[in-house]
């Protein structure tokens, strides 16, 4: 039996040097590496393969499917971006992870590369964290000292180079294909698909393009191998993950356990909602994950289990609201959040994002009528699978959701011309007076 | 007012090393519009020639990515570029009112500046710090679980020039321009400073080590005991 929290990713955060490469290897770090250079590149594939490793920034597909799906013997350059654009409402576990633990990044990077045969490879960071990016450059320096990179790596014959590249401030750029335009150097709107990265991506050659969370799983799977990962999880979604607890709930913050535990678990963990309060909605991976509500308290979060609940696992940004806060507005914030995102590429999402914030602002202030919530949905509809990319298919989530749990919420602001809560009540600083 | 040929010297020199990194010349804009925000404080149109002399594009060209790019601004942009999240989580933990009453104490609204021009005040989307809502935003540094009151301290000693620490970040606070330049890929020497995690990243650990919860050890390990990799190493962390 697993224990409840399995702390791999987040074990060491509690040292204070963790994040520095000698505090890395003290605790193990680049053994990992050491390994995979000794074994050939479709050895390493295939041990991520059998781990079960899935995406861990939000789509959760097969890591190791996608290292092999590229091309070898093809004669072109391959690359490997490492997508650290954490920008997805409610998910905050790849900006702590590469302050506390750069170096696991690094590791994991390497080891990919390799498998992968690259020999470049880039962290595309959000901008907006600026400790966050110091260091990145702090550890691939680090490591490049080591001989982690560079020419010749442990002696294996192996080269490789990391450049860490600062975004510039678009959520858009968190899309895969996205992200390659902007690092090309272009506004950052998505590619229509296929081909598919792997095939033509950077610079249109082979390409992986993974998630923070996942590349930094990869060095304690070699280490331990591919059947203790597995050991860990459910049947289809195996291993670890970082669940991060936010909002309404005595103690947020990180939690890494295997996929498959609950909400009522981890609330048991957090202390709870916070006192005095219920639980009214949550997502569970991120605001484009429609929310769920106290019903779904035992469901496992897992791939399967939150996709049967109608939701999706996402990245595991679980945030918390408790019966204070006001769904439309809820709804409406996120919408006004994807209006702001939408790259304008397709016509669906930048005209229905801006109809959907319109429609949601009226509806907020008890304006409108019961057509309206319909129009909501059906604009939601014309968007949902006529766009390039899942910020289009996915920015309507809060609104079908809220609408879906609490369609009376609505009616009650129509019938009362007006919001019936008192926003102060949600807040941090609640009966603390004068809002100091 | 076009670079002095000293500044267009420094920059050029700079721009050879960024344009260095890439296989392609032009993957080198984003941080090249970083380096003219750092000289100028925003993207200037005088900025936006210099990264297309640079790179063989038209001024167009660049243009076209500037404005697609939130964190390029084409304004100057006070000493301290504060931003308060108001994405749906922090805004319902408190990130309104903190908006709202710092328009109200600064005199601005969204996307201006104090007339000292020492403050640019901006609602920003989601900052990846949600277990630590509300979340605020100095020059991209990250400012803890907020409050009306702290935040409105916080402005106020930024204009008087008091120090300023971030929650999780370095003991010097740099300047806009300064954090641009860390953008364009030239870091300071603060990266060691503060500390490796906050409270919210160490709640799970701290649960896990207090009730002996671990990740199964690996084949080559034996329960409890001393041993290599990633997974074993809380207990060779409890031992030291």
């Amino acid at each position: 039996m697993t224990d409840t929290l399995t702390p791999v990713l987040t074990a060491h955060w509690d040292d204070p040097d963790c994040f520095t490469l000698a505090a890395y290897r003290r605790a193990g770090g680049y053994q990992g590496l050491a390994k995979a250079l000794g074994m050939p590149p479709d050895d390493v594939i295939g041990q991520v393969k059998a781990s079960g490793l899935r995406g861990r920034g939000g789509a959760g597909f097969p890591t190791g499917m996608k290292w092999g799906f590229i091309p070898q013997g093809d004669g072109k350059p391959h690359y490997l971006v490492l997508n650290a654009d954490e920008s997805e409402p409610g998910t905050c576990k790849d900006m702590p992870l590469m302050m506390a633990s750069p170096q696991v990044l690094i590791e994991g990077m390497v080891i990919a590369c390799y498998a992968i045969r690259a020999e470049r490879a880039f962290i595309y960071v959000r901008g907006e964290a600026l400790h966050v990016i110091r260091r990145l450059h702090h550890a691939v320096a680090e490591a490049r000292e080591a001989g982690y990179l560079g020419t010749d790596i442990l002696g294996s014959g192996y080269d490789l180079e990391i450049v860490v590249h600062a975004g510039a401030g678009a959520y858009i750029c968190g899309e895969e294909t996205g992200l390659l335009e902007s690092l090309e150097g272009y506004r950052g709107q998505p590619r229509l698909k296929p081909p598919f990265p792997a095939i033509e991506g950077l610079y249109a050659c082979p390409t992986v393009v993974n998630n923070v969370e996942t590349i930094a799983s990869v060095p304690s799977i070699m280490v331990n191998g591919a059947d203790w990962f597995a050991g860990m999880g459910t049947e289809k979604s195996k291993g670890f993950g970082i669940f991060s607890l936010s909002g309404h709930v005595t103690t947020p913050g990180q939690y890494e356990a295997p996929l498959g535990i609950t909400l009522r678990e981890l609330l048991e963990l957090a202390g709870g909602v916070r006192a005095g309060h219920q639980l009214k909605f949550w997502t569970p991976g991120g605001s484009s994950t429609p929310i769920l509500t106290g019903e779904h308290l035992d469901m496992p979060l897992d791939y399967e289990s939150v996709g049967a609940a109608g939701s999706m696992l996402g990245t595991r940004g679980l945030e918390i609201f408790d019966e204070t806060t006001c769904a439309i507005r809820a709804a409406l914030r996120w919408t006004e959040f994807y209006e702001h995102e939408s790259c304008g590429k397709c016509t669906p999402c930048r005209e229905g994002t801006y109809w959907m914030r319109q429609l949601l602002e009226d509806l907020e202030q008890g304006k409108g009528s019961e057509d309206d919530v319909t129009k909501l949905l059906d604009i939601n509809d014309n968007m949902v699978g006529r766009v390039f990319c899942a910020l289009g298919d996915t920015a309507g989530s809060p609104i079908a959701s809220t609408i879906k749990y609490f369609r009376d919420e609505y009616l009650e602001h129509l019938k009362q011309g007006g919001c019936p809560f008192d926003p102060s009540a949600a807040t941090l600083f609640a009966g603390d007076g004068a809002q100091s | 007012m076009p670079f002095s040929s000293d500044a267009l010297a420094r920059l050029e020199a700079d721009a050879a090393q960024i344009i260095a990194k890439y296989p392609r010349s032009r993957s080198a804009l984003l941080p090249l519009l970083h380096l003219v925000q750092a000289e100028e404080g925003h993207v200037s149109t005088d900025g936006v020639a210099f990264c297309a002399a640079q790179l063989g594009l038209t001024d167009a060209e660049v243009s076209a990515v500037v404005t697609f790019y939130t964190m390029y601004k084409r304004r100057p942009v006070g000493d301290y570029h504060v931003g308060v999240c108001t994405n749906t989580l922090c805004a319902v933990m408190g990130g309104d009112a903190i908006f709202a009453g710092l328009t109200e104490h600064l005199g601005v609204g969204n996307d201006e500046t104090t007339p000292d021009r020492k403050i640019t005040l901006e609602h920003i989307e989601c900052n990846a710090a949600c277990d630590y809502a509300p979340v605020m935003m100095v020059n991209w540094e990250f400012f803890d679980n907020m409050t009306p009151g702290t935040a409105r301290q916080l402005v106020d000693d930024l204009r008087a020039g008091e120090p300023v620490r971030p929650s999780r970040g370095p003991s010097h606070l740099c300047t806009w321009r300064e954090a641009a330049r860390i953008l364009a890929g030239f870091p300071d020497d603060q990266a060691t400073d503060g500390p490796a995690a906050g409270p919210p990243g160490l709640v799970g650990l701290k649960i896990a080590k207090e009730r002996g919860w671990t990740a199964p050890p690996g084949p080559s390990q034996g329960q409890g005991t001393s041993s290599q990799g990633p997974a074993s190493r809380s207990a060779e962390e409890a031992s030291r």
